[in-house]
């Protein structure tokens, strides 16, 4: 039977997050039909089209479904199980919100954060902040998964799938939508960037933090990170956060500056390719994963590094 | 109302796991185990409502072994009114607790439930959505701030790009983010007050739920290590280095 993936998007453009879930969904085999569900959703929809590796495009369109709020998008995506065997989406704050819904109304124990596809049922995924890996093997029939899109490539672009309209069940109105606080930026996102500098406490202030990183970053055409305790603080917006329980990101390059390398912070950050440390304590444990580590004071390092550039 | 707070007994967050030389699982003999911290910001919330008049008696839910009764009379020090132990040495998964979750709110008819966002042991970020859809109630996740208005819970969640705020009908299962609030300690007196609040026993098959897994572990394995690099003298021989070496700039 055919896989459905659930679609990351904002109703005009589809999300990268996507194109990596696809490639897992593909990993696991058989066709693969993409959900667009929303409002006004046909951009969104068309772009899912051209994705190698979808057979086919759902698009469901109604208001209720235009923020994504978990309840409607459960109630679709549980109108639509039968004529799939896997159930599939991003790992991305959307993704979490919606798949358990789905796995308990049908019954099924979810497999979260999907770092490897094994075989059809059985699946690698990290516990403990990524200090164990376990290797688990689905015994339901249907699977629920959510895939940690780190750890996989874009599917490419060329298909050409036919989009087809399916209609959403009333909604269940249990919650509605207020608003939403999503800051603009043209620096790119946190988990398609190729280069990541991310701070930490030590950045002191907001003021501090944007007065030092934020040179560096538009230098390097960066994403910014930052560490719990720079969220905390204030100095950097949440959606910034690294780590178990933040973003989990994989870049050719990320800069760690301030940081010291807990292991929570390092869950989400671990398998970048290079990683750089800028700290002013030889012995913080982030240098014990850093490729490269320069012991010294980030307010007079960065600055210099931004010049060299 | 009655809130519920379900707390669930994890490896504390400083000890670094070690995964054992058979692939079997993970080492969990004398490891320091703690409230999941996402519960202690559960427990605080609930607290905070009642504080604030909008709460009337909060009761704390643990499903584990025996000792998790140490994690509710943590709760309880910290100003849970009484707990309840459901008792069971399965490691259960987050579909189990949600049914017998769903069990005791049969029971118990909170107004609302506050679990954590995410266990830090099965990290699976799953229990709270499921409780919702077995009850067909709201769901508002990874809440940094939890205001009831009436019949409704405005709930701002942590998301992706920044911030959503949504309405819920109550009741609802609320799961908390990091920033919703900073948990309070016990105090000594409370944590000697907390020993004579009542905390019953109950069993799985008390609420017909079969905890029998429905994923199989085949395997536990530790992470490809990374090893340490070099350390450079300055910022020139960083950029050279990044440059020529690893190519990637
Ligand atoms: C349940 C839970 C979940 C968590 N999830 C996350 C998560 O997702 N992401 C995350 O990051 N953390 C997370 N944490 C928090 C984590 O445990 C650490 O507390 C946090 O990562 C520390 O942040 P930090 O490295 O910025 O601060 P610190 O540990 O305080 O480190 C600051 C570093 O800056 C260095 N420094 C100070 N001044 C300078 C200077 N002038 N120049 C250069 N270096 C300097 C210091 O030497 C130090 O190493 C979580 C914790 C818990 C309990
Ligand atoms: N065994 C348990 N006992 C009590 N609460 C639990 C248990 N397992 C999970 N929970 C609750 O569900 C939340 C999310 O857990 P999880 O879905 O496993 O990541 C936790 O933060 C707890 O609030």
């Amino acid at each position: 039977m055919a896989i459905l993936l659930v679609a990351e998007h904002d109703n005009e453009t589809l999300s990268d997050q996507t194109a990596k879930a696809l490639s897992a969904a593909s990993a696991i085999g058989g066709e693969v039909h993409v959900l667009v569900a929303g409002s006004n959703a046909k951009a969104a929809a068309e772009a899912a089209a051209k994705l190698d590796g979808a057979s086919k495009v759902l698009l469901a369109e109604d208001a209720s479904l235009e923020q994504q709020l978990a309840e409607p998008m459960a109630a679709l995506i549980v109108s639509l199980a039968d004529d799939y065997d896997t159930l599939i989406a991003a790992a991305t704050t959307n993704g979490k919100n919606i798949m358990p819904r789905v796995a308990a109304l049908l019954d099924v124990m979810q497999i979260s954060d999907v770092i490897e596809v094994v075989s059809a049922d059985t699946f690698k995924r990290p516990i403990y902040a990524g200090n164990a890996i376990q290797t688990v093997q689905a015994t339901d029939a249907k699977k629920v998964i959510t895939v940690r899109t780190a750890s996989f490539n874009s599917a490419g672009e060329g298909g050409s799938a036919e989009v087809a309209t399916v209609s959403a069940p009333a909604d269940p109105g249990l919650s509605s939508f207020v608003e939403n606080r999503i800051a603009e930026s043209d620096r790119p996102e946190l988990t398609s960037a190729k280069i990541i500098i991310s701070g930490g406490r030590a950045l002191g202030s907001k003021e501090k933090f944007e007065e030092v990183m934020l040179p560096v970053a538009d230098k390097l055409g960066a994403a910014i990170g930052a560490s719990r305790a720079a969220v905390d603080a204030g100095y950097a917006p949440n959606d910034w956060q690294v780590g178990q329980t933040g973003k989990v990101v994989a870049p050719e390059l990320y800069i760690a500056c301030g940081i010291s390398g807990a292991i929570q912070h390092l869950a989400g950050m671990k398998d970048s390719k290079v990683i750089v440390a800028i700290n002013k304590d030889e012995e913080a444990p982030i240098f014990q994963v850093a490729d490269y580590g320069l012991v010294g004071d980030l307010f007079d390092i960065l600055p210099e590094f931004e010049k060299a550039l | 109302m009655k809130v519920l707070v379900p707390v669930k007994r994890v490896v504390d967050y400083n000890v670094k796991v070690r995964v054992k030389a058979d692939g079997s699982g993970v080492e969990l003999a004398n490891v320091k185990m703690s409230m999941n911290p996402f519960d202690e910001i559960a427990v605080e919330e609930a607290i905070r409502l009642k504080e604030a008049g909008q709460a009337t008696e909060i009761v704390a839910v643990s499903i584990g072994p025996q000792q998790a009764q140490e994690t509710i009379r943590t709760a309880l020090a910290m100003g849970a009114d009484r707990g309840i132990l459901v008792k069971t040495d399965e490691l259960t998964e987050p579909l189990a607790v949600a049914k017998i979750l769903k069990g005791v709110v049969d029971e118990e008819q909170p107004g609302l439930v506050i679990l954590g966002k995410q266990a830090i042991d099965d990290d699976a970020n799953q229990t709270g959505q499921m409780l919702a859809a077995l009850l067909g109630w709201s769901q508002g996740t990874f809440a940094s701030k939890v205001e009831i208005e009436g019949e409704n819970a405005k709930v701002t969640r942590e998301i992706d790009g920044g911030l959503q705020t949504v309405s819920l009908a109550m009741p609802a299962i609320v799961t908390t983010d990091l920033r919703l609030n900073q948990p309070r300690y016990a105090s000594l007196p409370n944590i000697m007050k907390a020993k004579k609040k009542p905390l019953d026993e109950k069993t799985p098959s008390d609420y017909g739920v079969d905890v029998s897994p429905r994923l199989r572990v085949l395997k536990t394995e530790e992470p490809e290590g990374r090893k340490a690099g070099v350390k450079v003298g300055s910022v020139s021989e960083l950029v050279d280095k990044l440059k020529n070496e690893a190519g990637v700039l």
